[in-house]
């Protein structure tokens, strides 16, 4: 039976995870700040098959860093963050980073978004003491007016670590957040600003996605042909051989 | 089977729940106090197929890997407490806050919640109570003969008797206010009730300690956007096809895979 029955078999299994992916993405047009996943078919040579030993692999390759619509709420507590840069959230392993700005205040003032996750302020987590109104400025500073006291007396409480990354160097982690390849924290940096009052939408482009949906279905296909093919020559093969 | 489905369902499913979420928004476009929910999604955990970053030999590294994401989930639907509009009423029992708090309001159970829906009444015994019928709490009575009733910026309710000239004061109208009012747990009926996330009730007088101040004669309307629920609505329905496609796309690829082999 021909070698490319198996070459064949392998490709479709491996669509269907490119299915699995953009369906994730698809399904995820509608999360807040989300980015989404980026992959490819790479061509993985097999030593010393006599032809054609190249099977294919599916692979995510990294995030799309491109911009998601930004949707106003009027919210005092959701930002967004304009153009390049992300916002520093607390993470297993220290420090990931997000688009997502629906933030919140958990019962102690700590501020998390809307995943939960804890936004790093100043050296560690951010907590808001109890106060008559909070805002978020452009730079990510945090001032509030304190309860009982007269909207003269405004302090500021600590700031949003906002920084920007090398897109060359990012990856996915299992929570979905983003880190750095290396390891690395990355560092503040002040010329990331936000946007009070709005969030930004998913970046997923569902026309483009469901474009590549439909490919992936068509080369299915083709994969499935292949191997019908190869079941038909070999059938044709065996009947040859047939004394009758 | 093939995972894509099971990823697909859970889109339909997050869908689902923003709709019903947008409905109940779009129902409650007219309830006096009503502060509108939003659906917050978040994408499920990823599974590590391949490591990124391994090695492919003693000195090089594999660019990328494969992780695979497993779909979304509606992780909560939050209130958003924006100020609704202000409304006047005429109505001497109808009080809107303006700014932050919460009318407190003791239930038949003896536990207390909390409304910002200010359109009172009172009842045979001359109590304050809520449109439900719960008594505000600390409770007010306006004596039965009270000529009018008056309630101050500050929540000072004052009456005027018969034969008086100078009105007294029958009592104060209390605020509550939270650290984080979104994580209180809505009961139905304009009612809220103190859960772990939302901290422990300041109670304070109007106009004090950043709570707002109570206008008489105003009821505060729903803060429900209908134009953007509208938007929210068409953006659901088009985000639920897609997955929809995307679960007779995988259909298909297995229906071909079974009617050729």
């Amino acid at each position: 039976m021909g070698n490319y029955l198996y070459t064949s078999m392998v490709s479709a299994s491996q669509i269907m995870r490119g299915m699995a992916d953009v369906t994730h993405n698809l399904a995820n047009a509608s999360t807040t700040g989300f980015r989404a996943d980026l992959s490819m078919f790479k061509s993985l040579v097999v030593p010393g098959a006599v032809n054609g030993g190249d099977l294919p692999l599916f692979e995510r390759t990294g995030v799309d860093t491109s911009f998601g619509a930004l949707q106003n709420t009027g919210s005092d507590l959701d930002v967004a963050v304009s153009g390049e840069g992300w916002i520093a959230v607390v993470a297993e392993g220290g420090e990931a980073y997000t688009r997502r700005g629906d933030l919140r205040l958990d019962a102690l003032g700590q501020l998390t978004n809307g995943a939960g996750q804890a936004i790093v302020g100043d050296g560690g987590p951010l907590a808001i003491p109890p106060h008559a109104k909070m805002e978020i400025a452009a730079d990510g500073t945090i001032s509030i007016q304190p309860l009982g006291q007269g909207p003269d007396t405004v302090a500021v409480v600590g700031r949003i670590k906002l920084v920007s990354l090398d897109a060359d160097k990012l990856y996915k982690g299992e929570d979905g957040l983003l880190r750095l390849r290396d390891g690395a924290g990355a560092q503040e940096d002040a010329n990331v600003s936000l946007i009070s009052g709005a969030l930004e939408a998913s970046n997923v482009n569902t026309i483009s996605t469901m474009v590549k949906m439909i490919e992936l279905q068509r080369s299915y296909e083709t994969q499935i042909k292949m191997m019908k093919t190869a079941a038909d020559n070999d059938r044709a093969s065996a009947a040859l051989m047939k004394m009758n | 089977m093939q995972e894509s489905l099971w990823i697909a369902k859970t889109g339909l499913d997050a869908q689902q729940t923003r709709m019903a979420t947008i409905s109940n928004n779009l129902a409650n476009v007219s309830t006096a106090g009503y502060k509108r929910g939003r659906a917050v999604f978040e994408d499920l955990l990823y599974q590590n197929l391949r490591q990124v970053g391994a090695q492919t030999s003693q000195d090089t590294e594999s660019p990328s890997g494969l992780l695979q994401g497993t779909g979304v989930r509606v992780v909560a639907t939050e209130k958003l407490f924006t100020q609704g509009n202000l409304e006047t009423t005429e109505n001497a029992l109808d009080v809107a806050i303006e700014g932050k708090g919460f009318i407190q309001v003791l239930m038949p159970d003896g536990t207390i919640s909390y409304t910002r829906d200010g359109s009172m009444a009172l009842d045979s015994d001359g109590q304050l109570v809520t449109s439900n019928g719960y008594p505000v709490e600390p409770s007010i009575t306006i004596p039965q003969d009270a000529q009018t009733i008056t309630i101050g910026t500050d929540g000072i309710v004052s009456v005027l008797a018969p034969g008086d000239t100078t009105p007294s004061q029958v009592g104060t109208l209390q605020l509550a206010d939270f650290v984080n009012p979104a994580g209180l747990q809505a009961i139905g009926k304009n009612l809220y009730l103190e859960s772990g996330s939302s901290g422990n009730p300041q109670t304070g007088n109007p106009g004090l300690n950043g709570l707002g101040s109570i206008m008489q004669g105003y009821v505060e309307s729903s803060n429900v956007n209908v134009v953007e629920e509208l938007v929210s609505m068409i953006e659901t329905q088009r985000a639920y096809e897609m997955n929809s496609k995307a679960i007779s796309t995988t259909d298909q690829m297995l229906q071909y895979i079974s009617n050729n082999l």
